[in-house]
């Protein structure tokens, strides 16, 4: 019966025991939750922060003030005579060239005249002095290239008035957003007095009016007239990178990892492949800048600034990535479907393209698009190959000199009209977000697509 | 369990040829196997085994948990190639071929010498492709209705006709365990082998689909030579003619089923069939 007793008591003790670790278990369960919550919500805090401070930046941005006015092209400013016209007999090089004196002469019209009248009309009523100088610099100063392009396009308005919708200058767009102080003097003001007192009396009126910045899609970049810079040209350039990357390296990095993983033997050469493959992916991106540098533009003299040239450095980048991604990819297939398809008399290269590669697609995709959209937020290496020039043109060609919209951000956020570029640098970052974001959607869909497929 | 570790005495039943004294005449052996050994690397699986293996029926390789007779399987259609470092020795040969004659294509033996896996593994694709893909690969089929024709006759063989027919675009990989592995076997037979390996086929499934799967086997043996890997006694028992006894990477003993079960001759044998090993 003792024993029965002991028996008894060394359970009831054993079980004391069990809770006792138990609680202690619990305990540390308990804690390293509430590390990881807090780890998460501190994460999704820093996350909100910075898109709030981008978004809270930059979406200001997309809405510019516009002057609407009626401009009358008045004959007496655009003195040139009726446009040429082909006359029976007359050679087309004759008529070209008479075509391009009228041109010339059309150039040469003072359209700031026109400018400086129609905001006149506009402030007739209003009870504000204003000089030429001062109404000017109200709009944007290319806006008297958007009258001599309207002419161009349409000679017969000569002498007609039109409702034109005129882009604020970044001083004046400051001062409409309210960025710039009320109650600094005169002299530390960017505009003067007159101008100021007119976009106030112009927008009380409805003259001066915010709409929504398409320019901003459609302009290339612009130095001279700082308010119509777009990222056009940016965009177009990245698309032409993004395009290289993808011909380059996609085919090559996934061609090259299945040959690594499924065919090429097991020896020292491959292992030495496989430890510089794992290296190159750590290689800092600028060192490929200078590596682009060196060779494609000192040895292959490739033109600098080129998109090429752009997206054969951030295909080398990008390489190591997809070649990794994708060979784990593949060593996820379960050795059981390789040996289904060897088994009933696959070849290896049948096992490969109709077993494993389907399977493992939606991994190399996203793997393949994942390393594409870290090529297009990359700076440093574009920067070596000349990409930070100010180019203002859209390329129509990954031959011909362009920007980047990574490098349009840095040249932006260095520019010195800071007051206005700071709000345009954070649209710029909108975008380029945009378009990752985009990518990655894109990477998602596709693979929840294929995957559900297979 | 080390297959090279223990040091024990040359057993005269490991170099047996077998069909001699127990079943001599009876049929004309089909698969031949001589002194074959196999490393992985610097470890030895496989030590000097010889058998042969008489056509149009079922032989049982038994034994141990790692004894060497799954490895010894591969060897007959050279599933071995494909792994890492694994070298394998002596002649295998079939209807008088030897399998590894560097001159011999490794895909046309592996459609001649079909293989059916430990688990059900069908191809992530429908039940129609996964029967189709082998006369495909290997150009059996020409035109549609052929195709469809191979597709039916092999399900029917394998039993699974009546339960998939009106699901043929299904997924393989939906069936139960059971369906999976019998489509396996259709799959294995559309490629019309001679041999089927099968490496443990029913350790997967259900008592049930096991013994569905065995009625299977014993009709597929009125066509095809079959080789069996199991460790189930029972099973071994049941399907198979003859019986072949693995211990340590060695043939311990080989004969008819019954003789092996009622009247082994090797003490090693004996203990492992009345459960003292293993």
């Amino acid at each position: 019966m003792t024993s029965v007793e002991t028996e008894f008591d060394a359970n009831t003790r054993r079980r004391a025991q069990v809770r006792q670790s138990l609680t202690r278990r619990n305990r540390a369960e308990t804690r390293f939750r509430l590390l990881g919550l807090g780890s998460v919500l501190a994460a999704m805090a820093f996350v909100a922060v910075l898109f709030g401070n981008i978004l809270s930046n930059g979406l200001p941005a997309f809405w510019q003030y516009n002057l609407q006015t009626e401009v009358y092209f008045d004959p007496d400013v655009i003195n040139v005579p009726a446009p040429p016209v082909q006359e029976a007999g007359q050679s087309d090089a004759d008529y070209q060239a008479a075509s391009l004196a009228w041109q010339r002469r059309l150039a040469m019209v003072n359209w700031n005249r026109l400018i400086t009248a129609s905001i006149a009309q506009a402030m007739q009523g209003v009870d504000v002095e204003i000089d030429d100088r001062s109404a000017l610099s109200i709009v944007d100063t290319g806006t008297r290239f958007v009258l001599r392009d309207m002419v161009l396009a349409n000679p017969d308005l000569i002498g007609q008035t039109r409702d034109v919708s005129m882009l604020l200058s970044a001083d004046g767009d400051n001062w409409s957003k309210g960025k710039l102080s009320r109650d600094l003097p005169d002299a530390r003001q960017q505009l003067t007095r007159p101008a100021r007192d007119a976009i106030d009396a112009l927008t009380a009126t409805g003259a001066i009016h915010p709409a929504f910045a398409w320019h901003i899609f459609t302009n290339v970049d612009s130095r001279s007239s700082p308010a119509s810079a777009g990222l056009a040209g940016a965009f177009v350039g990245s698309l032409y990178m993004m395009l290289v990357v993808i011909l380059l390296s996609v085919p090559i990095g996934v061609s090259s990892a299945i040959y690594l993983e499924e065919f090429a033997p097991k020896n020292r050469i491959t292992d030495l492949i496989e430890v510089n493959i794992n290296n190159l992916a750590a290689v800092p991106s600028i060192v490929f800048g200078l590596l682009g540098a060196a060779v494609f533009i000192n040895i292959f003299h490739l033109p600098l600034s080129a998109p090429l040239v752009g997206g054969l450095v951030l295909t080398l980048m990008t390489l190591p990535t997809i070649i990794i991604a994708t060979r784990s990819s593949l060593r996820a297939v379960p050795p059981s479907l390789r040996q289904a398809a060897l088994g009933i008399g696959a070849s290896r290269m049948q096992m490969v393209f109709h077993h494993v590669l389907p399977v493992t697609f939606p991994g190399i995709l996203t793997a393949s698009i994942l390393g594409v959209a870290q090529a297009l937020g990359e700076t440093a290496p574009l920067l070596l190959i000349g990409m930070n020039a100010f180019v203002a043109n859209i390329p129509a060609t990954p031959l011909e000199q362009s920007a980047a919209l990574p490098v349009q951000i840095y040249l932006w956020q260095g520019n010195e009209n800071r007051n206005f570029f700071e709000e345009r640098t954070f649209a710029a970052i909108i975008v380029l977000l945009a378009l990752m974001i985009l990518l990655n959607a894109l990477a998602i869909w596709l693979r929840s697509r294929l995957e559900r497929k297979a | 369990m080390n297959a090279t570790s223990e040091p024990r005495p040359m057993a005269t039943s490991h170099r047996i040829v077998p069909s001699a004294p127990a079943s001599a005449g009876e049929r004309a052996s089909r698969i031949s196997a001589r002194d074959v050994t196999v490393h992985y690397g610097p470890k030895q699986a496989i030590f000097d085994v010889s058998i042969d293996v008489p056509e149009r029926s079922v032989t049982a390789f038994i034994g141990p948990s790692g004894c060497g007779k799954s490895t010894f399987l591969r060897c007959f259609n050279r599933m071995n190639d494909t792994i890492e470092g694994c070298r394998v020795g002596g002649t295998i040969t079939i209807d008088g071929e030897d399998i590894y004659d560097p001159s011999l294509d490794v895909v046309e033996l592996r459609a001649r010498v079909g293989m059916v896996f430990q688990k059900p593994n069908p191809f992530p694709k429908s039940i129609y492709d996964n029967i189709a893909y082998g006369p495909r690969i290997h150009g059996l089929v020409k035109s549609k209705a052929e195709t469809d024709a191979l597709v039916e006759s092999s399900l029917k063989k394998a039993g699974l006709w009546k339960e998939v027919s009106d699901r043929l675009d299904a997924p393989g990989t939906g069936l139960s365990g059971g369906q999976q592995q019998r489509l396996c076997i259709a799959r294995t037979i559309a490629t019309g082998p001679e041999v089927i390996l099968m490496d443990e086929p029913c350790s997967a499934l259900d008592p049930i689909a096991t013994a569905i799967v065995e009625d299977l086997i014993h009709e597929l043996k009125e066509q095809y030579t079959i080789i069996i890997v199991t460790h189930s006694m029972q099973q071994a028992a049941r399907v198979s003619q003859k019986t072949a006894f693995f211990h340590l990477g060695k043939l311990i003993e080989y004969g008819d089923t019954e003789q092996i079960f009622v009247n082994p001759r090797d003490k090693q044998t004996e203990a492992y069939i009345t459960g003292r090993i293993g």
